[in-house]
């Protein structure tokens, strides 16, 4: 298909919508791109020699004469350890100055990987966030979106996952970024003298929404490359899921299909889950794994995006400002690793399970008594040292700012234990509280 | 619908994985077909047909495809290839051998054989020369993982046949010739190992299908013991995301008492098929001592594997656990998660353009979820023998309401429902079945409550709906609690709701991480409920509502310490002793 010299090309679109064109055109191919009048476009519908064409761009100022040619392949990226450092857009081409990638050229959207020959992911991700590494512990090969709303920290949060994990390679997916975002994440990875180790594919909201569906694919080509070929292990963020889905909504709506629950295409979860599923843990040594945004509109977990990521994804985050110390936590009680079992007191120190469990048990405590309170109960003095413990939990461990490794956050239990609680009260393992607590 | 001229066709028109064939000759609704791409043949079903277009789901990506490409159809619909070496093997949906498939990615248009064709199995005649047999009939056995695997004559064979020979006890591979059978005619049918049979037919190879009447064990207290399912029942777990499904479903599949586990993965998570597959070839079976996965299938179509393959991978399962049920055996098959394959139905029904029902899901739903679990059953085969095949399908809820279209459509289907709550979820009561929402409706089957009172006792029914009450009140004690404040009531509505609180945490909850306390035999659940029951029937004085927590969390304390010590041991008794003295002392 190099042959570009000989394409035919084809002048009279019969059909224009604000997503889509139509034509009559012999021997394409499905999901096959094409060039009208320049802005590329994918092939999404053929009945009998009448296409269908997806203009990633939008359609604005498409005339019924545009030239469009066929280009026989799907949308491609060329891969290799060119790619590390630069900022690409959701096609793939340079943003930020420098020369074109040499490389091979992959086919974005691979195939899933067989099930058989997935290894278990066993390895933890620590970083330094106790809210994380403590509560919600990441594995490798592990796929979790935060979910947060719209004002909450979470790319900043992510920005510190990214740097602090020990990841060869991070690879940043950015749908619909402001660019003011766009622009934090390469300061900070800059300033971090990370940005070698780190490609990116962004889609501000400055370029056409319909462009981010591109975006995820891209991204996790680039991750395939680094994982399979090279062993590498790999870190993918992507932000913020929910704008990829509504431009999924966009398309499906401009194909008249029959929206399911909340406007979103009946397809939805499978959409979803063929990028979230890319999440792995090769047998050679390679994984990747997905750290996401998905927004929520006032909390509400029960729309149909969040919904269909919960059930794919293996946990979720969630971001909480506490206003008894002002700052921002991962909250311990809807926040949650379903990986997190694999790794803890197996990788880390034994009593981390039960330092865990209780500290959570404690603070959910400490909610009651907050509830007690507000509805003009009497407290027990229990109460008031849960109330106190929690103050001091949340502001010493909870707390996005806090960083310090994993036995140091179960010394803080500990110590926190000792502090506000008997140890009948902690209810812990007998020989573990004889070698931990302190006095 | 074997054909001699195989009808073929070309792809005019593609959408996604639907494809509109133009034919040159008959097709059939279902039929399977092969789409040429470059040197790949991709499979497809025909789901439609309208004129000269059939239009046809491709169980596989699309890209690339052209119109003018060329089809050829098969003459049947979609078949799964039934055959001794089945067990502990991992298959997709379309029962493709995965272990088979080679390199790390699965690759378009590769098809593996579900079998092994040279193993040789040490076969032993059942029937005779010159018996009449019919499809169904035992002709022979061979030993498949320590199961008697029972070379049957196949299900597709009509009217009844004479064996006019059948080979000697020896060791043969699958496709070799096993029996020749004459029908009235005299014409003669060769018969291997092998047959095959279309998915989406029902086998009706047996005689009677009766209501299900015998427990089925499962180990989870709070299923054997308020909500039993039977032997053939059907059941189905809803729950929100986080609620435990997986977590429910799999110790079920390690647990139950049955002699084959069938577990389809339908679009759900890959991490979790690679935690079955790393752990069942390490588990025991606590009753035979061999590891779990020698009793097992997969069927994985994780969720980004190929829709339409998702959707025929529970038709997949369903086929094998009949196979497996028309030899005698008890087959359990857990089905993880039906929303998905709800979905893919939907997804297929959408490219269609058909008139949507509700949230956009086909208007057949109900029905196609009703005839599916249908297939279940307990039957009697034509030689008096029984088999069954208990199916639990799991639910995965749109936001968490019971009230959408899969979930209620389910519960028409399904005789046991295991509703997920969050709220329980939410305070690590696990497992999360609600105790007052779930029910099953085979308690209320006569011949249930008879099995339950020969094989349980004869009090068991009466103990059962005493918990249960008990439950009820507990809440509802609580509700008026929370309400009028702690001081607000009587002390003994403390005490009600402490009690239920003693069934919830003694009964209800089971931890599935801990050895022992995972898996509860009927008759260590029996002396349970009746000493649960026997604490709360007792009377107790409390002089201020505090006391009375205070009480019953050691009362539960000692409770629990029994659920984790080995049954009947000394460490068991020595709680048991405490127990009684710490009721000693708050007696009235």
């Amino acid at each position: 298909m190099e042959s570009q010299a000989f394409q035919k090309v084809y002048t009279k679109l019969t059909n224009i919508t604000k997503a889509t064109v139509t034509l009559k055109a012999d021997g394409v191919g499905y999901d096959e791109i094409a060039s009208v009048n320049g802005k590329l476009a994918q092939v999404v519908k053929i009945t009998g020699d009448e296409i269908t064409l997806q203009i990633f761009e939008g359609t604005e100022g498409i005339p019924t004469n545009a030239e469009v040619s066929f280009l026989g392949r799907p949308p491609q990226l060329k891969v290799s350890d060119e790619l590390a450092g630069r900022f690409f857009n959701a096609f793939g081409d340079p943003i930020d100055g420098g020369p074109e990638v040499q490389g091979e050229v992959r086919d974005i959207g691979s195939p899933s990987v067989n099930p058989v020959r997935r290894e278990q992911p066993s390895n933890l991700i620590a970083t330094g966030i106790a809210g994380i590494d403590l509560n919600n512990t990441l594995v490798s090969g592990q796929k979790i979106p935060f979910f947060a709303d719209p004002d909450q920290p979470y790319n900043q949060v992510m920005a510190m996952v990214a740097l602090r994990a020990k990841a060869d390679k991070i690879i940043l997916g950015g749908m619909g970024l402001t660019n003011d975002d766009y622009l934090y994440f390469k300061n900070v990875f800059d300033n971090a003298g990370a940005l070698d180790r780190i490609v990116s594919f962004v889609n501000t909201t400055e370029n056409p929404p319909v462009e981010r569906l591109l975006v995820p694919d891209m991204a996790l080509t680039a991750a395939e490359y680094f994982a399979v070929d090279k062993n590498e292990s790999v870190l993918v963020l992507l932000t913020d899921m929910t704008l990829f889905a509504d431009a999924l909504s966009i398309v499906s709506n401009r194909m008249d299909q029959i929206p399911s629950k909340d406007s979103m295409p009946g397809s939805l979860y499978s959409d979803l889950a063929r990028i979230y599923e890319k999440a792995v843990q090769f047998p050679e040594g390679g994984s990747i794994t997905i750290v996401a945004v998905t927004t929520l509109s006032g909390g509400d977990i029960t729309h149909a995006i969040p919904d269909n990521t919960g059930y794919i994804t293996e946990g979720q985050l969630f971001l909480r400002r506490d206003s008894e110390i002002g700052k921002v936590i991962v909250d311990p009680f809807r926040s949650l690793s379903r990986l997190k079992q694999l790794v803890i007191g197996k990788q880390t120190r034994d009593d981390h399970p039960q330092v865990m469990n209780s500290a959570i048990r404690l603070y959910a405590d400490a909610a009651n008594a907050r509830t007690k309170l507000e509805n003009g109960f009497d407290l027990t003095d229990y109460d008031e040292r849960t109330l106190d413990f929690a103050k001091e939990y949340s502001n010493r461990l909870l707390a996005i700012d806090v960083n310090v490794g994993t036995d140091k956050m179960l010394d803080i239990g500990w110590e926190l234990f000792a502090k506000h609680f008997k140890k009948a009260e902690v209810a812990i393992k007998e020989n573990l509280v004889e070698k931990y607590w302190k006095d | 619908m074997e054909k001699e001229n195989k009808t073929t066709g070309t792809v005019v028109g593609i959408v996604s994985n639907l494809v509109m064939v133009e034919v040159n000759g008959p097709v059939a609704q279902n039929e399977i077909c092969f789409i040429a791409l470059d040197q790949e043949h991709l499979m497809a079903e025909v789901i439609k047909v309208v004129g000269k277009h059939a239009y046809v789901q491709v169980f596989e990506s699309t890209r690339g495809l052209k119109p003018g490409s060329t089809v050829e159809f098969q003459g049947h619909m979609l078949e799964v290839t039934l055959g001794p070496g089945i067990l502990s093997r991992n298959y997709d949906g379309l029962q493709n051998d995965l272990d088979k498939m080679e390199g790390v990615f699965l690759k378009r248009g590769e098809y593996t054989d579900p079998l092994d064709r040279e193993k040789k199995w040490g076969f032993k005649p059942i029937a005779q020369k010159g018996d009449e047999v019919q499809a169904g009939d035992w002709l022979g056995e061979v030993n498949e993982n320590d199961q008697p695997h029972k070379i049957m004559v196949p299900f597709k064979m009509k009217g009844t046949y004479k064996i006019k020979e059948i080979v000697g006890e020896g060791e043969y591979t699958v496709d070799h010739k096993i029996a020749v059978v004459t029908d009235a005619d005299g014409t003669e049918t060769e018969l291997t190992m092998v047959q095959k049979w279309p998915v989406k037919v029902a086998m009706s190879a047996f005689r009677e299908k009766p209501r299900p009447f015998k427990l089925l064990e499962t180990g989870v207290r709070c299923m054997d013991t308020l909500n039993p399912i039977t032997e053939g029942g059907t059941g189905f777990i809803p729950g929100p995301f986080g609620t435990g499904k997986t977590v429910l479903q799999h110790a079920i599949s390690k647990q139950a008492e049955a002699d084959i586990v069938i577990i389809a993965a339908c679009g759900e998570r890959a991490n979790e098929v690679v935690e079955i597959f790393t752990e069942f070839p390490e588990l025991e079976d606590p009753r035979t001592g061999k590891k779990l996965i020698e009793r097992t299938i997969i069927i994985a179509n994780t969720s980004n594997m190929p829709v339409a393959a998702r959707e025929a991978s529970v038709y997949t399962a369903m086929t094998i656990g009949e196979y497996y049920r028309a030899m005698g055996l008890k087959v359990l098959l857990m089905a993880d998660s039906t929303s998905r394959w709800a979905q893919a139905l939907r997804e297929m029904s959408n490219r269609l353009e058909e008139l949507p029902g509700p949230d956009a899901f086909p208007m057949d739903l109900s029905a196609v979820i009703s005839n599916f679990y249908s297939r279940a059953g307990f039957v009697y085969l034509n030689n008096d023998k029984t088999g069954s095949i208990t199916f639990i399908g799991t639910v995965s809820p749109a936001g968490g309401n019971l009230k959408e279209p899969v979930t209620e459509s389910t519960r028409k289907a399904a005789r046991c429902f295991y509703g997920l709550s969050q709220a329980r979820a939410d305070s690590k009561r696990y497992p999360a079945i609600d105790p007052i929402d779930s029910y099953s409706k085979y308690l209320e089957y006569p011949e249930v409550q008879k099995n339950l009172e020969e094989n349980v006792s004869e009090e068991w029914l009466s103990q059962v709906n005493k918990a249960k009450d008990a439950l009820l009140r507990g809440k509802e004690s609580m509700e008026q609690i929370n309400i009028l404040g702690d001081d607000g009531v009587p002390i003994s509505f403390h005490e009600t709701f402490w009690k239920s609180e003693l069934i919830d945490f003694v009964i209800l909850q089971q931890d599935a991480f801990d050895k022992i306390d995972s898996s509860t035999p009927m008759k260590r659940q029996k002396y349970m409920l009746t000493k649960v029951l026997e604490v709360i029937s007792r009377e107790y004085s409390f002089n201020h509502f505090e006391e009375v927590g205070g009480f019953f969390k050691e009362v539960i304390n000692e409770f629990k310490q029994m659920n984790y010590s080995e049954y009947e041991s000394d460490k068991f008794r020595q709680h048991e002793k405490e127990l009684e003295e710490l009721l000693k002392k708050q007696a009235n």
